[in-house]
């Protein structure tokens, strides 16, 4: 069914459409005036300078794993995130501790844990889904390669973008 | 309990919910709530073994008509119902029987409260290990905490510690925090497979699971302890942190280690199996396998998987990787060099009754007169365990029509020796690791096929090597030794360029003939019913998932024997 859209009256002034012009040249003019006297300009000097200080405290970057305060990974391969990722962009290979670790009472973790950055999408699902508050979406936006393998992050890369996150649920020093 | 077992036996009215059904004098609560699907949470009640009642999760609220006085008539409604005076206390439902005019009441306040009151009493004390448990998400307490627990927990003190992670058996490892002291493990092993090894140790709070002193629960049925398990404490060394079981897809199948042919679940991701976990099926297995059988899929995942058709033509060292049109079209061309009485197949009876039938039309195609398959006969035990190791020897005695299986070897063996065999087809068989056939002799032959899953010295001496699926990689039936048709369901493709037998042999029969109207494992089946008089009416689907029973044997299965005693004493509900 067809929806007649009601097209607004004009009234005189509108019609002529000089007041709008005159009211853009003042817009404009107004920026041009505090660009020459007041704050300067308003444009960033990518990539020379970075967004990194501007972005906003909710910003979703790049996922990335977390260690905790003893430099333990706070991951256990529970693969909720792998479960939960829409783009299916998270593959985790689980194991199991060695006795001998100083963390063989956690019993699991991941032996290798990949994030395919080519898929994805910053939704912020699997940090919002981890129960060890391991994984977080940083502030890394700027995610480059020249291969597809190359946009892969492995273990190693997520802690070295993570970093230590301390003052989280530390359910594995304090009840066991 | 089936109908025919209810004949003879005097039904009785029960109330469940409001609604009046009928059920026979002497089921469980729990079962008659089940049968008209009014679901009673539990974790200690398991049919196949006894009922201690010791969880109390299964709390229903039961009331019974008033006891009458002396003389007194009893006041039935216009339905012929007496009134029922309910009980202040709830009862268990899974170790009491229905009875006349009972009613049971499974959604009222007080089954609610005493239901909130028994998950807040089990969680006190449990870990929350969810996120590394191989438990979480098959696990009663997760969903009956999620369906009848508080959300929170009152308990602000500091949960008991007990022993985790401990190896009570060779496959097995055992969390006590998260054991809530259900016994079935501690049942199953005493009852069912009469290794009594297992028992509960110190009091209240601190109770723990523990094996006795010296020894292990290594009986060769341990890991159904793991699978009757509610909760995560009893966990399988081979399937620990292996997969989440979630991400797994659950194939209905059949175990193919022994002749018994259990039914199975295959879990299996992006073609990996990941476990088998067995599978209720009354007239075969039960509920339960043996741990051989649900361990033996490792090489389906096996490097040494083959996967691309090879030739190798004659005065060449190394097989060549080639298509499947051009490894068939050679294979064909060469067969087709001899004489009917020059060629022998020896096909196996790990090969499903389609790709026998298959195998059986090629040997027609090619009016082969040696026929065999390779025996393999080892120990049956008291359980489930049959002493043959073929999963289809019957099949292939019908479908092929032997007479006597792997009574023909000898002659084969004599053929080639002799240089009256020239050729020989060999399908999913390993004839130098598992029969006495030897590289010389098979040096002798002008031409050797061989289809098998795995890279093997068979395959080494063979011209063209086919890459044969696997059991979890194929449709198709199989005969028990008690004479049972059971269906194997296809949980993934095969990996590379792996195909069934039946395929192999149509494509083989099709490059010698040029067709033969066979397109799905269906047209097979369909066709072996038109010419096999066992299988006549038959369909692949009216198989279904718990099998049929086709072929007439004396045979039983013990461990059926016994739980059938134990269900005509009423020990059990089975």
């Amino acid at each position: 069914m067809a929806i007649v859209v009601k097209r607004p009256k004009l009234t005189f002034g509108e019609k002529i459409y000089l007041s709008s012009i005159a009211k853009g040249m003042m817009i404009t003019i107004g920026h041009f005036w505090r660009a020459l006297f007041g704050k300067g300009t308003v444009t960033m000097q990518y990539p020379e300078e970075k967004w990194d200080e501007n972005l906003p405290e909710y910003y979703r970057g790049a996922p990335a794993l977390v260690t905790d305060e003893q430099d333990r990974e706070r991951c256990v391969a529970c693969q909720l995130c792998e479960f939960i990722c829409p783009p299916r962009a998270i593959t985790i290979t689980p194991e199991e501790i060695p006795s001998d670790d100083q963390w063989a009472k956690v019993e699991k973790r991941p032996q290798k844990f990949e994030i395919d950055m080519a898929r994805c999408i910053y939704c912020g699902f699997c940090q919002e889904v981890c129960p060890e508050q391991a994984i977080f979406l940083r502030k890394d936006y700027a995610i480059t390669g020249v291969s597809r393998d190359e946009m892969v992050h492995d273990k190693k890369k997520l802690y070295e973008i993570g970093g230590v996150r301390e003052g989280l649920v530390n359910k594995w020093n304090k009840l066991k | 309990m089936s109908d025919d077992k209810q004949q003879g036996v005097p039904m009785v009215n029960v109330q469940i919910d409001g609604e009046w059904h009928q059920f026979p004098k002497g089921t469980r609560m729990i079962e008659a709530c089940r049968q008209v699907q009014v679901e009673v949470p539990h974790y200690c009640y398991h049919p196949k073994l006894s009922s201690p009642g010791n969880c109390r999760m299964c709390l229903v609220e039961m009331g019974m008509p008033p006891r009458l006085a002396p003389g007194e008539e009893p006041v039935k409604d216009k339905d012929g119902h007496q009134k029922i005076g309910w009980m202040p206390r709830p009862v268990i439902a899974c170790a009491n029987a229905v009875a006349e005019n009972m009613g049971i009441r499974t959604d009222s306040e007080l089954t609610k409260a005493c239901r909130e009151g028994v998950m807040e009493f089990l969680l006190v004390n449990h870990p929350l290990d969810c996120p590394i448990c191989d438990q979480a998400g098959e696990c009663s307490l997760q969903e009956y905490s999620a369906e009848h627990g508080k959300g929170d927990s009152r308990f602000r003190d500091e949960k008991n510690k007990k022993p985790k992670n401990v190896e009570i058996g060779p496959r097995i490892r055992l969390d006590d925090e998260r054991c809530i002291m259900c016994s079935r493990c501690i049942r199953f092993c005493a009852e069912t497979v009469d290794d009594p090894v297992l028992g509960f140790t110190d009091r209240g709070s601190h109770t723990v699971l523990a094996v006795h002193p010296n020894q292990q629960l290594a009986n060769d049925y341990s890991m159904n302890t793991v699978d009757i398990c509610p909760v995560g404490a009893l966990t399988s060394n081979d399937f620990r942190f292996q997969m989440r079981t979630w991400f797994m897809k659950e194939t209905s199948s059949i175990c193919t280690s022994c002749g018994r042919g259990c039914n199975t679940t295959i879990g299996s991701r992006e073609g990996t199996v990941f476990r088998q976990t067995p599978r209720d099926n009354n007239e075969v297995n039960s509920a339960w396998m043996c741990d051989h059988g649900r361990m033996n899929y490792h090489y389906l995942n096996s490097e040494a998987r083959l996967t691309d058709p090879m030739i190798r033509k004659n005065g060449e060292e190394a097989h060549q990787v080639v298509p499947w049109s051009k490894a068939i079209r050679f294979a064909a061309d060469e067969l087709l060099k001899f004489n009917a009485s020059e060629v022998a197949v020896i096909a196996s009876g790990r090969m499903t009754n389609e790709e026998l039938f298959m195998t059986r039309r090629l040997i027609a195609e090619l009016s082969v007169e040696h026929v065999d398959i390779v025996l393999r006969r080892g120990k049956a035990d008291d359980y489930l365990v049959a002493a043959d190791k073929n999963p289809n020897t019957a099949g292939a005695k019908l479908v092929l029509g032997l007479k006597k299986p792997g009574g023909e070897l000898a002659a084969i063996q004599k053929g080639i020796e002799s240089g009256e065999i020239k050729a020989l087809v060999v399908l999913q068989e390993n004839l130098i690791d598992d029969t006495d056939f030897t590289t010389e002799l098979l040096g002798k032959l002008d031409f050797l096929l061989t289809t098998y899953p795995l890279a093997n010295p068979t395959a080494d001496d063979s011209h063209v090597v086919l890459p044969g699926a696997a059991f979890a990689e194929k449709d198709g039936t199989m005969i028990n030794v008690t004479g049972r048709l059971q269906r194997l369901n296809k949980a993934h493709q095969g990996p590379g360029q792996t195909m069934e037998v039946w395929e192999i042999c149509r494509d083989l029969i099709l490059a010698i003939d040029g067709g033969n109207g066979i397109y799905g494992v269906d047209d097979v089946f369909k066709e072996m019913a038109g010419q096999i008089k066992a299988f006549a009416g038959l369909t692949l689907s009216k198989v279904g998932d718990q099998g049929l029973p086709l072929l007439k044997t004396k045979l039983t299965v013990p461990m059926l024997e016994r739980e059938k005693e134990r269900i005509a004493k009423g020990e059990i509900v089975g």
